[in-house]
């Protein structure tokens, strides 16, 4: 048994392993299936300031090794999360990050002053790369000026471990790393899912009721891979590794390209046990290969 | 509970032009599921079929732990399905939605319509009866006469008539008249001569208005068994959304069944 625990800057993981916002509900969707205090950390669905009733049907579509979706930040908004949600949550044996979105600088920072109020909630990662929504999230996140306004909006109203979400929709994702890094982020997640399409041949149509959706799944791995290689090469705070992981051998890439910890996503539709399957799996590579601690391997691919 | 189990085939039959019937049983303890729950069933994983597909349960003996599916060939997952084979495994997460009314729901709904015993009348469309024939035997089970009336396009669309016929009355339409009256269920004269205290409807979404919209002008309690493009099944990505009078909620989890008053169709 390898030593697993890991840190996010000021917040330490049991293990690396956490489950991506969006993918996970709120962890008690997945308990019939795994022990939730055995993830090191569980990042739940993206909450607004305000309820978002999303995008109309169809949100889905099938793709090759992966898949599309254009929910458009779906929730009851951050009032009905700290009264409804918020006490169902507050007691799994792991961490809650709430994921935060908005349409606004202000939206953002007060979105994320009413969760820092949460005790029990130690971290929020900052969506700023939504693809799915027309009035802010990817807008954001698209340059270094609109992502360093929202982050420095958000660090003044929130004191705890600051992760923000970056999209792979841009030319120089390295760039908007360290623009947030300047702001005070803590950390930087990435990837968001890749903006793509699909078509309906037969009906001669888009597939997807706003056109567009986020491309997620084993087939976005090797870009957010090398995006994960490039920003933790070139910036001084942790980095959070997500995009298409699905066994201990995907997330072992993403620690060895920099990361120190990783977010399972999409996997988590196929095998609702995957995430705790991948914790098992790091542990007996790391024994097999005669490695005391995950952090061994953090970075060490050139 | 909901669990992942990996079932073996014991058998794959034929079914119809282009649907077949795959009995699988269950290695141990078969999770407990009612009529109009579904599963989700991992085809290969390979590049085309990444995600599961949800499937209705179309019979289940949870103490024998047998459990059957009828899949329509339609696309490239259920085309795999067919060509499983006795004896290989088939991975399934379930039990997953809730179910049709159970039988308080029932007895209600015929309390309301004046008359002392249910009177359900179940129609199904096309591959839309899988769930009626587990939910007809669970009637019956428990004393209550299902009535089915089932449609499709043509006679070799029209599915498992003669496992339906050996649980309740069958009335049957076809679109091109090659079996039953010609026409729409709507159409069926049965729904002249006869009251009904509930109807319980899985087809076509156009084949379920038009139901819910004769259920509604007649003021019989109805509800609808939907099938949403879903890719999690748990509630969890919010893709299988269906709009009704409390906002846009997941087909997987508040559904797959749903009273025709809660739908904003009308």
């Amino acid at each position: 048994m390898a030593d697993l625990t890991t840190s996010i800057g000021a917040l330490g993981l049991r293990n690396p392993v956490m489950t991506a916002s969006g993918t996970f509900g709120y962890g008690i969707e997945y308990q019939d299936f795994i022990r939730l205090e055995d993830l090191g950390g569980i990042i739940v669905k993206g909450t607004t300031l305000r309820p978002r009733e999303g995008n109309d049907y169809p949100r889905m579509a099938e793709t090759p090794s992966g898949m599309l979706n254009c929910v458009g930040l779906q929730n009851k908004g951050v009032d009905y999360f700290c009264s409804e949600i918020y006490p169902k949550i507050r007691d799994i044996g792991t961490h809650m990050i709430v994921n935060v979105s908005g349409s606004s600088p202000e939206d953002y920072a007060e979105c994320a002053a009413r969760i820092d109020a949460l005790e029990r909630i130690p971290a929020i990662e900052l969506n700023i790369s939504c693809p799915n929504v027309r009035d802010g999230g990817m807008a954001f996140g698209v340059t270094c000026e609109g992502a360093a306004s929202v982050v420095r909006a958000v660090r003044k109203a929130y004191r705890k471990t600051l992760i923000v979400k970056l999209s792979p929709n841009v030319t120089d994702i390295v760039a908007i790393a360290r623009a947030v890094e300047d702001e005070g982020a803590d950390a930087v997640s990435l990837i968001n899912t890749l903006m793509g399409t699909a078509i309906d041949i037969e009906r001669r149509c888009r597939k997807l009721s706003i056109g567009t959706g986020g491309l997620s799944g084993p087939c976005v791995k090797p870009v957010a891979l090398r995006m994960v290689w490039q920003v933790a090469h070139a910036v001084g705070i942790p980095v959070v590794g997500l995009g298409g992981i699905s066994s201990a051998t995907d997330a072992i890439e993403f620690l060895m390209a920099g990361a120190s910890a990783v977010e399972i996503g999409t996997a988590n539709f196929l095998d609702p046990a995957v995430s705790v399957k991948v914790v098992r799996g790091i542990d007996a590579w790391l024994d097999a290969h005669g490695c005391a601690s995950v952090r061994d391997i953090i970075g060490v691919a050139e | 509970m909901k669990s992942i189990v990996d079932f073996r085939v014991k058998e794959v039959s034929p079914c119809g032009d282009r649907a077949v019937l795959l009995r699988l049983s269950a290695p141990g303890a078969m999770p407990e599921c009612v009529p109009g729950q579904f599963v989700q069933v991992r085809v290969d994983g390979s590049r085309d079929t990444f995600l599961r597909r949800p499937i209705s349960i179309h019979w289940a003996d949870t103490a024998a732990g047998e459990l059957w599916l009828l899949v329509q060939l339609v696309g490239e997952g259920t085309r795999r399905l067919g060509q499983l084979r006795a004896g290989d495994s088939l991975n399934l997460v379930m039990p997953l939605g809730n179910g049709f009314s159970g039988l308080d729901a029932l007895r209600a709904a015929a309390a309301a319509a004046g008359v002392s015993e249910p009177k359900p009348l179940l129609v199904g469309g096309g591959v839309g009866v899988a769930p009626l024939y587990y939910y007809g035997a669970w009637l019956k089970a428990r004393g209550v006469e299902p009535t089915f009336l089932l449609g499709a396009r043509s006679k070799g669309l029209l599915l498992q008539l003669e496992a339906f016929e050996a649980v309740g009355r069958v009335f049957v339409t076809t679109e091109d008249g090659s079996l039953g009256e010609r026409g729409f269920v709507t159409q069926h004269s049965v729904l002249q001569r006869e009251r009904f205290t509930g109807i319980h409807v899985c087809g076509p979404a156009p084949m379920m208005k038009a139901v819910a919209s004769y259920a509604g002008a007649e003021g019989i309690a109805c509800e609808v068994s939907l099938e949403n493009m879903m890719a999690c099944g748990l509630g969890a990505c919010l893709c299988c959304v269906e709009k009704t009078v409390r906002g846009n909620v997941c087909v997987c989890k508040e559904g797959p069944v749903f009273n025709i008053n809660e739908l904003t169709w009308n």
